[in-house]
């Protein structure tokens, strides 16, 4: 496990909103030498804390009008692999993330669409024929907000 | 509206955000110039909101990820809006996404190990208002994260 000091959670919680501020930017907010932000930058890299940059979209505005969550069941575990179904699910473009849960489902899918037309499509020809896939339920995301986390 | 040079940008940008203007606007297939001001202008209409940094918690420590599913009483009036209010609060909380369905909303949190999560969801999380339901989905693994959209 990784010990960050004061100065490295100040780095994190700046990269977390805002990940193209250079290292010079940094260390004009936290009064920091240029060289001294860019060596934190690099080693918080390096020892994997900052495991890569997301690129914020407007979704909406690019035509995915719906998020939805889904919560798969398998109906024929043991029988069909749990790596088929999820090679099987990761290959659908629309779906966004997929974990594996304990709990009344067994994956968890986070599937954009166009609108809810474009939904159902896909629920019925890519989701429910999907290797095992049994019980699903749906929940159409409404509104969202990400933190930054015990920083 | 996004012509297909802009959907190109977008489609080489978003698996590798740090990508210098140069490699990008080879993969696209234009001039460092044009694909400049093509990410400009996507910027100043909001389509392109930024990026942020993704951190990987495991790393810091935080082994344990669940995903908690709420029912609210709705009886209360402003019931949605006093309990985000409050789960803001709670620095373990990651994500909080509210949905149209059978759940009313979600949040992604983490824990040190089990011991601090049965801590937080007795201190902090019971204790938020108006729950009439919870579910826990705790996380085994992660098999796609990208949540790269299909463009």
């Amino acid at each position: 496990m990784i010990e960050l000091d004061e100065t490295d959670r100040q780095i994190l919680r700046a990269l977390r909103t805002d990940a193209s501020l250079s290292a010079g930017e940094i260390g004009r907010r936290l009064g920091l030498s240029q060289p001294a932000a860019w060596r934190r930058i690099r080693r918080l890299t390096e020892n994997g804390v900052i495991a890569g940059r997301r690129l914020v979209l407007d979704r909406e505005a690019l035509g995915f009008g719906v998020t939805v969550f889904l919560g798969v069941k398998l109906a024929t575990k043991g029988r069909v692999s749990l790596d088929e179904f999820e090679r099987a699910a990761a290959a659908i473009p629309e779906v966004q993330t997929i974990e594996h849960v304990l709990g009344l489902y067994d994956y968890r899918l986070r599937v954009v669409a166009r609108d809810l037309a474009d939904f159902e499509r896909i629920l019925r020809r890519r989701i429910m024929t999907l290797p095992g896939a049994g019980n699903v339920e749906a929940n159409v995301m409404l509104s969202e907000e990400r933190l930054v986390g015990p920083l | 509206m996004l012509d297909d040079l802009d959907r190109r940008i977008l489609r080489h940008l978003q698996p590798q955000p740090g990508i210098g203007t140069a490699a990008l606007s080879e993969a696209a297939g234009t001039t460092p110039a044009v694909c400049s001001r093509r990410i400009a202008r996507m910027r100043d209409r909001g389509i392109l909101k930024g990026q942020e940094a993704v951190i990987d918690w495991h790393r810091l420590g935080y082994s344990v990820q669940v995903s908690l599913r709420f029912t609210l009483d709705k009886t209360q009036t402003n019931a949605f809006d006093i309990f985000i209010r409050e789960a803001r609060k709670v620095p373990e909380v990651l994500e909080i996404q509210t949905f149209l369905g059978g759940v009313d909303l979600r949040l992604a949190i983490i824990a040190r190990d089990m011991a601090h999560y049965q801590h937080l969801y007795r201190s902090r999380i019971l204790t938020l208002p108006h729950i009439a339901d919870i579910e826990a989905l705790v996380h085994v693994a992660r098999i796609k994260d990208a949540e790269a959209l299909p463009l």
